[in-house]
């Protein structure tokens, strides 16, 4: 039998996740994302202000729908995301040792530690609210109690020192909540949080929930420290002077920020990482009283 | 429906004679000037405190300047790593509870001088303000030596120095909410009294003394805005907790950015009081009053919108009518007096210049048609109905008493007007149903939601708001958070 031609492989196109679905930006920009010895990988998308801006609008619409889920269904659609993951593990360590250049054996490590990660934080989805809720004695016929409940709209500045565990040590805590995330994802192997994404995509989560954008940190900053439907920022990472404008524009609305440094894979290998400390910063108390007696 | 009420036959028909409390048991210096290192030290420019219900002169106080934030911090700074910080919780808390017990001792003289020098009627200064200042302390201080058992997984360590500026709304009892768990959590403090009302710190500093409280461990440092942006600035201050207007918190948040100092904000609200149809209307028309003319309105979390279900608006608006005539305006130390005096001339200013937006605006106003005093500041118990929603009373913090009557048909439109405001503080619902309250509560984005009653607090329960209120929890558990490293 004659010998065909080699099969030439299909490339996939890497977009934006926002809403479930995976739209290009609206703006046509690109950005080259290269692998450790600078070689093309892929060309990315560069989300522009237009394109925050509309992930905005549709983590809005989610969340209260997220919010209002049972904790338990929030709990099992995180541990369905590690199931996601955990089954295109090989997906995930070819694009790290392609993408970030990383060993086999670190990329493993990575991969097989963010899905231990999220099945960590789905576990809290029914636990934070006995973890962070309390009654309180007061000393008068009432019956009084705190809980927590998501803060709303949460734009997460993702690691860049770690593509992957980074990105889902930013989104778990914020979700696990009931908040909708908009993740900007900036850091040199840009292509592994859209492979995220497709897990995302096939894990029951409401679209919405959690919405990434591949941009220019930089670029982006301002308008999402101006954004007034923006509830809270987490900024993982950044220079001072980012920190410094996201602080002082993010206070016209009395954003919830919180600053945590970057650092490398083992940095985010640390079980010190994960924390519902991590949680603790998007969430509202809620204090309700309620007089006793017949 | 609307059967009609019977008006309460009360009030201005009768003439009660004169019970004030005695200012005999009151005494206090001419002059204060900063309490920093355990002692007070002398100002360089003075200012005078004034009593709101008439006017007069009470003593003079310091204006803090750079170089007193300067000593106090370093104060602070040494009590906290030489002393406080090290000490054993056990320590701590003992310090803590003799304050708690000086205050309850005092607790006559705390409560005539808080009336004096800010204008509450003494009713709620002696059993609200005074007791409740007590009851923190006393609460903080079972946690100084529990805190290794309060947050599971964590390691709490203090923070350092908090520099804390306060209002002049409770100034005692948020001396107290800001302070105690503060000191609990082993950090030192340097806190600016509002420049209104400093008297009540100042004897607290002379209870610090008396309980032996180590030196720097609190530094007052009395001033205005220009002091407290000292504080704020200060490179020796590792955290700032705030309450006071939406507008200055901004700016004290935008003046930490880029900084590693921890913040948290207690703000403006404009709280709803939604009333159901179905709820006990006459309890209900106590409610909004506890709600709105408590402490003159002058309330972060006062029920200042009311919305009630529109079949029974007219009943509601008719009994409150009618119950606010027998609100007795006056002087603060009457034990008779339910509404004191306005803190100041420019807060009177403030609540004229919203009121008279009011009936610019088209809303029509109800106000009691009883007498106030001549002398000092005064305003007459006021609500407004045929008010909408982008109305100014309805959107902006009057801090008051003063309350503007919105009504709804369905629990989601009461739902939609009490979450429409940038504010979240609190929220009151009035409803004989138990599954619509929860619902109801559950949507409300308010941190703080009463359910049949309204403005309660506890030390025992957290306080604090969501959205442009603030964040960060004053009392409980939460209170703790604030004050320590737990990561």
């Amino acid at each position: 039998m004659a010998k065909g031609p080699e099969r030439i492989t299909v490339r996939k196109t890497y977009k934006l996740y926002v809403g479930g679905a995976f739209p290009r930006t609206e703006s046509g920009r690109y950005m080259v994302a290269r692998d450790a010895k600078g070689e093309i990988v892929a060309n990315v998308c560069r989300a522009s202000r237009k394109d925050f801006r509309d992930a905005v609008v549709v983590a809005r619409k989610a969340q209260a729908g997220w919010a209002g889920r049972t904790a338990f269904n929030r709990g099992q659609i995180m541990y369905r995301m590690a199931e996601m993951l955990e089954s295109r593990a090989a997906v995930f360590e070819a694009a790290l040792v392609g993408a970030a250049g990383m060993s086999a054996k670190a990329a493993a490590e990575e991969v097989g530690a963010a899905v231990d990660r999220l099945v960590w934080y789905a576990g809290w989805a029914d636990k934070f609210p006995q973890f962070m809720g309390t009654t309180n004695p007061v000393a008068s016929a009432h019956f009084n109690f705190t809980f927590p409940e998501a803060t709303g709209v949460v734009t997460a500045f993702a690691a860049e020192g770690s593509a992957l565990l980074g990105l889902i040590s930013a989104i778990a805590p914020v979700i696990v909540s009931g908040n909708s995330v908009i993740a900007i994802v900036s850091g040199p192997a840009p292509t592994v949080a859209m492979e995220f994404a497709e897990v995302l995509a096939t894990s029951d989560l409401p679209g919405g929930v959690v919405n990434i954008l591949t941009g220019l940190r930089d670029e982006l900053a301002p308008h999402v420290a101006k954004h007034m439907d923006v509830d809270g920022i987490l900024c993982v990472g950044a220079d001072a002077a980012t920190r410094k404008l996201i602080a002082t524009e993010g206070a016209e609305s009395v954003k919830r920020l919180q600053f945590e440094d970057d650092g490398d894979v083992a940095h985010w290998l640390d079980d010190a990482r994960q924390s519902p400390y991590c949680i603790v910063p998007f969430v509202e108390l809620k204090t309700a009283w309620h007089p006793m007696g017949v | 429906m609307n059967t009609p009420t019977r008006e309460l036959l009360f009030g201005d028909l009768w003439d009660y004679a004169p019970a004030p409390e005695s200012r005999d048991h009151v005494r206090f210096e001419k002059r204060y000037g900063h309490f920093i290192d355990g002692r007070f030290v002398d100002a360089e420019t003075w200012f005078q405190v004034i009593d709101p219900s008439n006017e007069e002169l009470l003593c003079e106080v310091g204006e803090g300047t750079a170089k007193h934030v300067d000593l106090a911090v370093a104060a602070a700074r040494k009590a906290q790593s030489g002393v406080w910080g090290k000490m054993p919780g056990r320590e701590r808390a003992k310090y803590l509870y003799r304050i708690a017990r000086i205050i309850q001792e005092k607790a006559r003289e705390l409560a005539i001088l808080e009336s004096m020098n800010g204008g509450k009627p003494i009713r709620e200064s002696r059993t609200v303000d005074v007791p409740l200042a007590a009851a923190h302390f006393f609460y903080y201080a079972g946690w100084a030596d529990k805190l290794r058992y309060a947050f599971a997984g964590a390691d709490p360590q203090p923070i350092g120095v908090a520099g804390q500026i306060i209002p002049w709304n409770f100034p005692l009892l948020m001396a107290a909410w800001k302070i105690a768990p503060a000191l609990a959590a082993g950090n030192t403090v340097v806190l600016k009294p509002a420049e209104t009302t400093p008297l009540t710190a100042m004897k607290l500093a002379e209870i610090f003394m008396e309980a032996e409280l180590p030196p720097g461990v609190v530094n007052f440092v009395n001033g205005f805005g220009k002091t407290g942006a000292a504080i704020v600035e200060h490179p020796g201050i590792d955290k700032i907790a705030f309450t006071g207007s939406t507008d200055v918190g901004k700016r004290i948040q935008r003046a930490l950015a880029g900084t590693k100092k921890r913040l948290t904000l207690e703000l403006g609200g404009k709280g709803a009081n939604i009333i159901f149809a179905d709820a006990a209307i006459d309890q209900a028309v106590e409610g909004i009053v506890d709600g709105i003319f408590f402490n003159q309105g002058h309330v972060c979390c006062a029920g200042s919108r009311l919305l009630v279900e529109e079949c029974v608006e007219d009943e509601v608006v008719e009994k409150l009518t009618h119950r606010i005539q027998t609100l007795r305006v006056g002087d603060p130390l009457d034990k008779n007096t339910d509404i004191g005096a306005i803190n100041s001339r420019a807060q009177l200013d403030k609540i004229r210049e919203l009121v008279d937006s009011g009936v610019d605006e088209g809303a029509t106003m109800h106000q009691s048609k009883c007498s106030v005093p001549d002398k000092g500041f005064y305003f007459r118990p006021t609500f407004f109905t045929g008010v909408s929603q982008s109305h100014r009373i309805a959107q902006e913090e009057i801090f008051g008493p003063v309350l503007s009557v919105l009504s709804f048909r369905t629990p989601e439109e009461a739902v939609e007007k009490a979450n429409n405001t940038a504010y979240g503080l609190s929220a009151g619902i009035w409803t004989d149903k138990g599954s619509k309250l929860f619902q109801v509560a559950g949507a409300l984005k308010a941190g703080v939601i009463w359910g049949n009653s309204f403005n309660k607090f506890d030390p025992t329960s957290p306080f604090g708001g969501y959205k442009e209120s603030g964040f960060g929890r004053e009392g409980g558990w939460h209170g703790l958070l604030p004050y320590l490293e737990v990561r």
